[in-house]
């Protein structure tokens, strides 16, 4: 039994006016964390490895800056066998990718007023050795997919297919990291909701 | 031997954000109908969402499909205590608009006109943007939407304060954060993976 993760970041104790607000919608609860445990522990990996699932997790959270979910994959990460040196690639990998969004581009058209600039993340040559190809791949997708994914386009995804990611590998990947996004939002907003109540 | 992306081309492009209906076409390949099986199946929740490219797209991995499934209709469908359908569908369509998920914004402004009979709040939304001045307690949800959708999250304790001041309670408040996180992850895998155009 792996204790619920939103609880545990979020420090929601049993019992407490959050447990409560939460017991309202126990199955998103209970599926929260069968969606994390669908990712993090697969009844089989797939293409996907744990090191690859979880290398990626380091660096979404690191993106989000979010320090109780970084902690927790950081842990997560060195659990699936991450190295010192990948841990190392990733945390710059991090403060190199780091920016505000959501920004990017809209269809041509009316819309184009509210396109917003920002950067498109590639990884730096320093960092490919390290992170090896089918990791350069997906957090070059990844950093798409955290702060401009209304960017996103066909090559995007091409680019992970030839990178040694299948079809099936890269539904996974979309996944994990869309997954995060939400999960890495609720534990935020119950962190600052806990001090309200 | 390497997969490749499906080339979409010749297809009309939505340039606006629309309660119209919209098509969705996947840039990857989704699984054939009749080469999946049980477990692939019983991940769609829904037996009709066999007809969408999306959904036989997402039912490679399954597990995950089926919990994303069951957690969002928990969010949305839920009837009891928390915030009325109508405003969770407000935060979709809120977090929507702010991604720029131009088919997830379709459907869920689609739901929340639906649900509050509130049409021209709605378009306005879609038509300015989350800065549009719709009501107070409107607003207040749309702002804290846009918040929590931020990148590092925006979300503070004045969002929660303007939410309370609304009249909402802490389970509406968790409905708020808990419907405008799920539209992160919704949003990104339907930019992500195919685009949107007018239903035929």
């Amino acid at each position: 039994m792996v204790a619920d993760v939103i609880d545990t970041l979020a420090d929601i104790a049993p019992g407490s006016p959050l447990d409560k607000a939460r017991t309202r919608r126990t199955v998103a609860r209970q599926q929260a964390q069968a969606s994390y445990l669908s990712l993090f522990k697969p009844s089989s990996p797939g293409g996907v490895s744990a090191l690859e699932r979880h290398a990626v997790a380091a660096y979404v959270a690191g993106l989000h800056g979010q320090p109780q979910a970084e902690a927790f994959y950081g842990a997560g990460l060195s659990g699936a066998g991450g190295t010192v040196a990948l841990k190392a690639a990733i945390a710059m990998a991090v403060a190199a990718g780091r920016t505000e969004g959501p920004y990017g581009a809209f269809p041509k058209g009316p819309l184009s007023v509210e396109d917003k600039a920002g950067p498109v993340y590639r990884v730096a040559a320093g960092l490919r050795a390290a992170l090896g190809p089918r990791l350069v791949a997906a957090f070059e997708h990844t950093h798409m997919l955290v702060f401009h994914p209304r960017d996103a386009a066909a090559p995007s995804l091409q680019a992970l297919l030839d990178a040694g990611w299948s079809t099936t590998d890269v539904v996974t990947l979309s996944q994990l990291v869309a997954f995060l996004a939400f999960q890495i939002r609720v534990v935020s907003g119950l962190r600052v909701l806990a001090t309200k109540v | 031997m390497t997969d490749k992306t499906i080339p979409q081309s010749g297809h009309a492009v939505p340039t606006v954000f629309t309660r119209d209906m919209l098509d969705w076409l996947p840039w990857l390949e989704p699984m054939a109908a009749d080469q999946m099986g049980e477990r692939h199946l019983a991940s769609l929740v829904d037996a009709a969402r066999v007809k969408s490219d999306y959904f036989r797209l997402l039912a490679r991995d399954p597990d995950v499909l089926e919990a994303r499934t069951r957690t969002d209709k928990d969010i949305f469908y839920n009837p009891d205590a928390g915030l009325p359908r109508a405003e969770r569908e407000l935060a979709a369509a809120a977090t929507s608009r702010l991604n720029g998920c131009i088919y997830c914004a379709s459907v869920h402004a689609r739901f929340a006109a639906t649900y509050s009979k509130r049409v021209p709040e709605v378009e306005r939304l879609l038509a300015e943007g989350t800065g549009a001045d719709l009501d107070a307690r409107w607003n207040a949800i749309v702002a804290a939407s846009v918040a929590l959708t931020s990148t590092p999250v925006a979300f503070g304790p004045q969002h929660v304060d303007a939410l309370r001041g609304q009249g909402l309670d802490d389970e509406a408040i968790v409905d708020v954060i808990n419907a405008a996180s799920f539209f992160n992850w919704a949003n990104r895998l339907m930019l992500s993976l195919g685009e949107p155009t007018p239903a035929a």
